[in-house]
């Protein structure tokens, strides 16, 4: 049904080298709105990865029933349809956290990064791949927006884990990290507010570029050595 | 054209057929998770009120005891529409009543709060419920973010005096931070409408106990 290989193909590709948001950057809206602490972006994160890992696999379960041009309609009503379901079981199920990502539930129906997926991937793959490649989609965006997020909070807030009794209960309140000591009412305003996220995404793009480029170049210096070697080897 | 035909009535019938199987998925899951939303919405409301109540001092349902307002008295609290009063009661007894109010002038806009009044007049306490005062200068009238708000409780209308329910720089007797006065001058004055509201009312708030 599907290869090991495929397994990490697909993957490598989703997480690194296709990697929704800081390379094909996608879902900005979300992105820059909701990272303003590490619990947020990666519940948001979280649940698009979800919606991506259902959508995916429906679409590619049900593409051989849709005509070609009802794709996109069709495509739509899948998505929305996963997140209406999202919606309401974590409105049940995780209601502190769903008060605090509110609209952006809701949104995720907006995510171009879903609908892309579907279209480009899930109407012309298996229903396993599809759902691996729409739930790793997902996980790399996921981990982009954590990142954004844990940078965000410790900077602007000076803490770690902040809202993160809103996931595990009020027990979890203790497991805040206070970086700077509560008591001094550390804040640096620019970087809560969505500039600092833009700013800190452009960071973020131009460091996975600079590691794309240095890892190019490790490999074609590798590649030169190993050239250059056996020709000493061969004379 | 008799193929063009066909094909729109294929077109529309896979269309009826996939919109009909999801809509009966959403509706399953709104019908399983309906119960648990709805109680959930309902704790969490009865939390927000009790915030401005002491521990144990009530065993009542808050949400069923309440009163509504009609929309003119909602409008003297600076609501815009029909708001209530929960009353808080032990053992039968009315402990404090919990006033929903809206300060019109925030900085940024209304400020939702809830304020605590126990039948002798004393403010119980006092919470900003919705605002969208500037994150890191004038929303520390929110609890979340510093205890500012926690001045209010044992305050009563003679006590500041009237004329002294203002912020400090405008000469009355509440803090404020230097720099953001708007947001408290606004939470201050909806506090005191409040309690003139109720001290107005009292009979008709605490019934028959004050």
């Amino acid at each position: 049904m599907i290869t090991q290989t495929e397994v990490r193909s697909i993957s490598h590709n989703a997480v690194w080298k296709q990697n929704p948001t800081v390379v094909q950057i996608l879902g900005m809206c979300p992105t820059l709105a909701m990272t303003t602490t590490l619990v947020n972006g990666t519940s948001l994160g979280l649940a698009t990865a979800l919606v991506m890992a259902c959508s995916g696999g429906c679409v590619a379960l049900l593409r051989s029933f849709v005509p070609n041009e009802l794709r996109n309609p069709v495509f739509i009503l899948i998505i929305a349809a996963a997140v209406t379901i999202l919606d309401l079981a974590m409105n049940a199920y995780l209601h502190a956290l769903y008060n605090v990502l509110g609209i952006f539930i809701p949104l995720i129906v907006t995510n171009c990064i879903v609908l892309a997926r579907s279209e480009a991937f899930a109407s012309k793959n298996g229903v396993a791949q599809s759902t691996l490649d729409g739930f790793m989609m997902g996980i790399g965006g996921t981990v982009v927006l954590a990142v954004l997020g844990g940078l965000r909070e410790i900077i602007g807030k000076g803490t770690l884990f902040s809202g993160v009794d809103l996931v595990f209960g009020a027990a979890a309140k203790s497991w805040v990290l206070h970086l700077v000591p509560a008591d001094l009412n550390y804040q640096f305003l620019f970087v809560v507010l969505p500039p600092g996220a833009f700013i800190g995404l452009g960071f973020l793009v131009a460091g996975k570029a600079a590691l794309d480029r240095r890892a190019d170049a490790a490999r074609r210096r590798a590649e030169e050595a190993a050239a250059g070697g056996s020709e000493v080897q061969a004379a | 054209m008799k193929s063009m035909v066909a094909n729109g009535v294929r077109g529309a019938l896979t269309l009826l057929v996939f919109t009909t199987l999801f809509t009966a998925l959403m509706a399953g899951t709104y019908a399983a998770t309906k119960s648990i939303v709805d109680k959930n919405t309902a704790d969490a409301e009865r939390a927000l009120i009790a915030q401005v109540l002491p521990a144990g001092s009530y065993d009542n349902n808050l949400l069923a005891d309440k009163l509504t307002l009609s929309l003119a008295d909602a409008r003297t609290l600076g609501n815009d529409e029909p708001s209530s009063i929960y009353l808080a009661k032990h053992a039968g007894k009315e402990t404090g009543a919990v006033v929903e109010t809206t300060a019109p002038d925030g900085y940024a806009g209304r400020i939702k709060l809830l304020v605590g009044i126990a039948p002798d007049g004393r403010v119980l306490g006092v919470r900003v419920v919705q605002h969208k005062e500037t994150p890191g200068l004038g929303d520390y009238i929110d609890a979340a973010k510093s205890n500012w708000s926690e001045q209010f409780t044992g305050k009563s209308l003679g006590n500041p005096k009237l004329d002294g329910w203002k912020v400090k720089k405008d000469g009355g007797a509440f803090d404020s931070n230097a720099g953001a006065t708007i947001s408290p001058r606004a939470v201050v004055k909806a506090v005191s409408k409040v309690l003139v509201y109720v001290s107005a009312h009292k009979a008709q708030v605490f019934g028959e106990a004050a």
